[in-house]
């Protein structure tokens, strides 16, 4: 088995402008994810919004993102497959409806 | 048994033709390493040279050279032990017999399939999968793949060695896929022998109009897939559709290299042998509801070569199938291709019309058929002034120098216009 991260890249604006319903339906959404696929799932969060990240690049720490773009990281998940078409099938059913998520192999050391 | 070294040579050099991804994929699933199997059946094959001098050529030269190589492999494996790679090519057996056993030659499973599927796979990009697909499956050398698609050796060296470090760290397995998804990854693979097939039929930048080794590796690779996937229809509408526009080769240019127009070419001289092959695919691929696109594609290539002359052509049967390929697969240039067989059809006002409807698609814009197109019903409806400034256009779109040569004479050949 190898390990995958599932990044979840979104546009922010799409859950501020949804406001609590939106909240409440793409955390529904997520719920059903989990429980279909309990046994793959290693572990996953959702993140702040990028505004209330901090950089530190070089020593010198700032306010924001590494980058800005839009579509930020929003949340993670990191599952158990066999190969990467079995982390893609998991991939396509996370909920992500302002982007989309990009898979990534854990690099495995030693 | 002696053989002579021309005749050894040539059934090496035939075998590296016909054998070469047979041979590699079967060698793959021993190493479990694409670098390491490359360099296993190269051995194989040079090995071959000396071996079949002395020995006579084997009756199943495949079945000898996957022996040979798969050996190799385990030589080099067992001696490598310690040195295991981290990332091994993950090899999905799915409840097949053991890999790592050199089976008799009679018995060595054909593993072109899983080949070709994870050198197509979605998650590698599109330029890569064509790359990957003409060095692991047809035998291409990396600077052969380069020439084919004008980027340096260097470039496409480093392409190569990214997608197979991709392959091996996302683990993406060598295995045919589920037939819940086979459907679709195999319009993936269809895609890639396409494009190897368009490439080759009109290099886009050459002094040939035709890359003869490109259009033969589409042909073979067709081939293959018909022989591992005998019932898929769209297998038989790509084998139909490359096999009925290639019959034409021979006559696409004449004697001094010029272009000859459909209208213009030797249909006695078209293969007869493709053609007749082509048309039993086209019945069977177009017996599939709904059909496919190149099942279409091929349709419309088999009025053509059906036509006894140019003047013969069911244009309203080509409009016809335009008609379904458009909603099927709708794109610009099917669209445009549609309005030129309108044109045909319904003369050239109604043809230029037809162009109008479609000539503002932004895909459509620095496509050097659509002035091309336009130029040839300008000229058929007698507006040469237009049609002049039309066939410039064309011609400082194009960079194939046949194509070039074609359209500066047809310019010249105007009547001095309005």
């Amino acid at each position: 088995m190898s390990q995958y991260l599932i990044l979840i890249y979104e546009d922010e604006a799409g859950y501020v402008e949804g406001g609590e319903a939106i909240w409440a339906e793409v955390g529904a959404e997520h719920g059903g994810f989990g429980q279909a696929n309990e046994k793959a799932l290693l572990g996953g969060n959702a993140l702040q919004p990028s505004p209330t990240a901090t950089s530190i690049r070089g020593g010198v720490v700032t306010d924001g993102p590494f980058a800005e773009t839009k579509e930020a990281l929003g949340g993670y998940y990191l599952i158990e497959a066999a190969n990467l078409d079995e982390a893609i099938a998991i991939a396509k059913q996370v909920p992500a409806r302002f982007g989309g998520v990009e898979v990534r192999p854990i690099m495995v050391l030693g | 048994m002696e053989q002579t070294q021309d005749c050894v040579a040539a059934a090496v050099a035939d075998a590296h033709r016909r054998e070469w991804g047979f041979v590699l994929a079967a060698t793959l699933r021993v190493t479990g390493d694409v670098d390491l199997a490359e360099e296993c059946v190269q051995d194989a094959y040079a090995k071959a040279l000396q071996v079949w001098a002395s020995r006579g050529i084997p009756d199943r030269p495949g079945g000898w050279l996957t022996t040979v190589a798969r050996h190799r492999a385990l030589d080099l494996r067992r001696r490598e032990a310690t040195l295991a790679r981290a990332l091994p090519l993950l090899v999905d057996d799915q409840g097949e017999p053991a890999a790592d056993v050199v089976v008799a030659a009679g018995e060595i499973p054909d593993d072109r399939l899983r080949l070709i599927c994870t050198c197509c796979h979605p998650a590698l990009a599109p330029e890569a999968q064509v790359a990957l697909t003409l060095r692991l499956l047809c035998g291409l050398t990396t600077a052969e793949v380069a020439r084919a698609f004008l980027v340096s050796e260097p470039t496409m060296a480093a392409r190569l060695t990214r997608a197979k470090k991709k392959i091996a760290a996302a683990r993406i397995p060598y295995r045919v896929p589920p037939a819940d998804e086979l459907p679709q990854r195999l319009t993936g693979v269809l895609a890639v022998v396409h494009l190897v097939f368009t490439t080759g039929h009109t290099a886009p930048v050459s002094d040939d109009l035709v890359r003869r080794d490109l259009v033969e590796r589409a042909l073979d690779l067709a081939r293959m897939l018909r022989l591992l996937l005998p019932r898929d229809p769209d297998v038989a509408g790509l084998l139909a559709l490359i096999l009925l526009t290639d019959a034409r080769r021979s006559t696409r240019v004449d004697r001094t290299g010029r272009l000859l127009l459909l209208e213009e070419q030797d249909r006695s001289q078209w293969n007869a042998a493709e053609i007749r092959e082509g048309l039993l695919l086209v019945r069977e691929a177009s017996d599939h509801r709904p059909p496919g696109r190149y099942a279409l594609q091929a349709a419309i290539a088999a009025v053509h070569a059906s036509a006894r002359s140019w003047a013969d052509t069911d244009w309203d049967e080509v409009v016809a199938l335009y008609d379904v390929l458009c909603t099927i697969w709708p794109s610009p240039v099917v669209a445009l291709n549609r309005a030129v067989a309108v044109g045909m059809a319904q003369g050239p006002e109604a043809g230029l019309r037809a162009i109008d409807a479609v000539a503002d698609e932004p895909e459509l814009a620095g496509y050097r058929y659509l002035p091309a197109a336009r130029a040839d019903f300008l000229r058929r409806a007698g507006r040469a002034g237009e049609a002049r400034s039309q066939y410039a256009e064309a011609i400082a779109l194009s960079d194939n120098s046949v194509e070039r040569e074609f359209l500066t004479g047809r310019m010249r050949g105007l009547d001095p216009g309005i």
